[in-house]
């Protein structure tokens, strides 16, 4: 008597099951078709690397290779320079290989002068293995990125060209350490 | 000019020659079905998860299908050198055989169907039977574990599912007193679709129809999380394709069946009082045995595999007795009825 209600009960079981599962029919789908319908992105999404420039227009990079330090797959590279005219450091080329890529991030935190942002574009995928190296032409972008009002000159010590030394916002004008007056 | 050509061979000859054309429209609807049905179980799955399908290729995804065929027929048709070489690719051939062969007695409509075999029940039962060899040869001649494994289940589960498979439709013999299809179909028009008087039949022969196509929950003979894919592990190309159609061309055919023993084959529902439904038979048989299709994707999307001993024991433990006490029962009743 006991079994005979054990198999009653298991047949209600799986009838339920399948009731339930047919009535998936009247849900939305949860997936999108992806080539027509974007997915939402959230706007710190890890995407594609990008440079940016500071709000005056010049590049934001100092060619300090804290990134290319910070790259746990060691996919940065890049040299610096010096520009002749005011004393400006950049990178004489910045290459990144998005085929070791990771989208971690880490360069973007590692970053002292918010130049390397990632940005929500996903869609990176070349026929050539080749093209995944992307040159500084392709990571430089006119933009300012995530900060807009930041530029690392301005508030740095460093003295350039038309900002000498204590110039700088928040910053005191040097001492004398040769002198003895206060 | 019709009437002259007409002329140039007996009425006797035109008749045979009518038939043949018959069966073989029916053979490659049959077999254009089942392929299509491979879609059909991939949009239909995707709808029970929330997901779309394939709907790429051509409209609504139709042309899915081609384009698997297209790939399945240029694959290369290697053979393991550890096999045995004439069961091996006997055993495909057997399998899409022995359930396109049960189909030629399904009655369609009035005037469709290829063989109205007087003992038609009975030929089905055979075939059914056959077509354990297919994979029982394939996961023999395969020559690896997995597939002879897999063979030895559905060896096993096949001949414990015909038992009551068997007596569940003799109910309907014993209150029709005919084994022939057609006869059977046309008992229904007079009196009462057989889903009513022999409902215990309905669902013993529903568990067996699925065993027998190797269906989920029924697919233990190829539990690809267990024997890798069962008794067709070492099969490619075509031949994988033969087993793979096979399965589908069986699903049609069990539907058919179903509809024709149990849903009054091609007659429209409430067709008594609303006569113009019974214009057109072979839509009612179409929609009847579409519906019985879309059961075993929905059987597929909603129930897990079970373990091979419950299977087992519910063969011989519950589907056995019930349909022994159903046929006892029929029995019963038909003598007090006709006494």
């Amino acid at each position: 008597m006991k079994s005979f209600f054990a198999v009653l009960h298991g047949i209600w079981t799986q009838l339920r099951s399948i009731g339930m599962i047919f009535m998936h029919s009247f849900r939305p789908r949860d997936v999108i078709l992806y080539p027509e319908v974007k997915p939402p992105v959230p706007p710190r999404y890890r995407g594609r690397i990008v440079l940016t420039r500071d709000p005056d227009g010049d590049e934001r990079c100092v060619a300090c290779n804290l990134c290319s330090v910070a790259c746990p797959v060691g996919c940065i590279s890049l040299q610096k320079a010096e520009r002749p005219e005011d004393g400006r450091w950049y990178p004489e080329f910045f290459r990144i290989n998005f085929s070791r890529c990771m989208f971690c991030g880490l360069c973007e935190e590692a970053c002292p002068t918010n130049a390397i942002q990632l940005t929500p574009d996903y869609e990176l995928c070349e026929y050539d293995r080749q093209n995944l190296v992307y040159e500084k032409e392709h990571l430089l972008i006119s933009g300012v990125g995530k900060y807009h009002d930041y530029n690392f000159y301005r508030v740095a010590g460093m003295a350039i060209k038309g900002k000498g030394k204590g110039e700088a916002l928040n910053e005191s004008a040097p001492i004398d350490i040769k002198s003895l007056l206060p | 000019m019709i009437e002259q050509i007409y002329s140039l061979l007996p009425p006797v000859v035109w008749d045979i020659l009518w038939a043949m054309v018959k069966a073989v429209i029916i053979l490659l609807g049959l077999v254009i079905s089942a392929a299509w049905m491979i879609w059909l179980e991939r949009r239909l799955l995707g709808l029970w998860q929330d997901r779309y399908g394939p709907n790429r290729v051509g409209l609504w995804g139709l042309g899915q299908v081609i384009a698997d065929m297209l790939k399945i027929f240029f694959k290369e048709d290697w053979m393991p050198p550890f096999v045995d070489k004439f069961t091996f690719t006997l055993a495909p051939a057997i399998a899409m055989s022995m359930m396109l062969l049960p189909f030629c007695l399904i009655p369609i409509t009035p005037n469709w169907g290829v063989a109205s075999a007087d003992l038609g029940l009975l030929f089905f039962f055979a075939t059914a039977g056959l077509a354990v060899y297919a994979v029982m040869l394939g996961g023999w001649s395969s020559n690896s574990k997995y597939s002879l494994l897999g063979g030895l289940r559905s060896t096993a589960q096949t001949i414990s599912y015909e038992v009551f498979m068997g007596i569940s439709l003799m109910g309907i013999v014993v209150q029709t007193g005919t084994f022939n299809l057609r006869e059977i179909v046309l008992w229904q028009q007079e009196h009462v679709w057989l889903i009513f008087p022999q409902f215990f039949a309905f669902l013993t022969w529903a568990l067996a129809g699925v065993a027998v196509t190797h269906r989920t929950p029924f697919d233990l003979p190829e539990a690809e999380s267990e024997l890798a894919a069962g008794y067709h592990t070492e099969y490619s190309g075509m031949k994988f394709g033969m087993f793979f159609v096979g399965e589908y061309v069986g699903i049609v055919m069990v539907s058919g069946l179903t509809t024709a023993l149990f849903f009054g084959g091609w007659e429209a529902p409430f067709g008594d009082y609303l006569p113009f439904l019974n214009t057109v038979p072979f839509l009612w048989f179409a929609i009847k045995s579409l519906f019985f299709m879309s059961s075993f994707i929905l059987l597929r999307a909603a129930l897990p595999r079970p373990r091979y001993d419950h299977m087992m024991s519910a063969a011989w433990k519950v589907c056995l007795p019930m349909s022994l006490l159903n046929l006892i029962g029929t029995a019963a009743v038909v003598l007090w009825l006709g006494a």
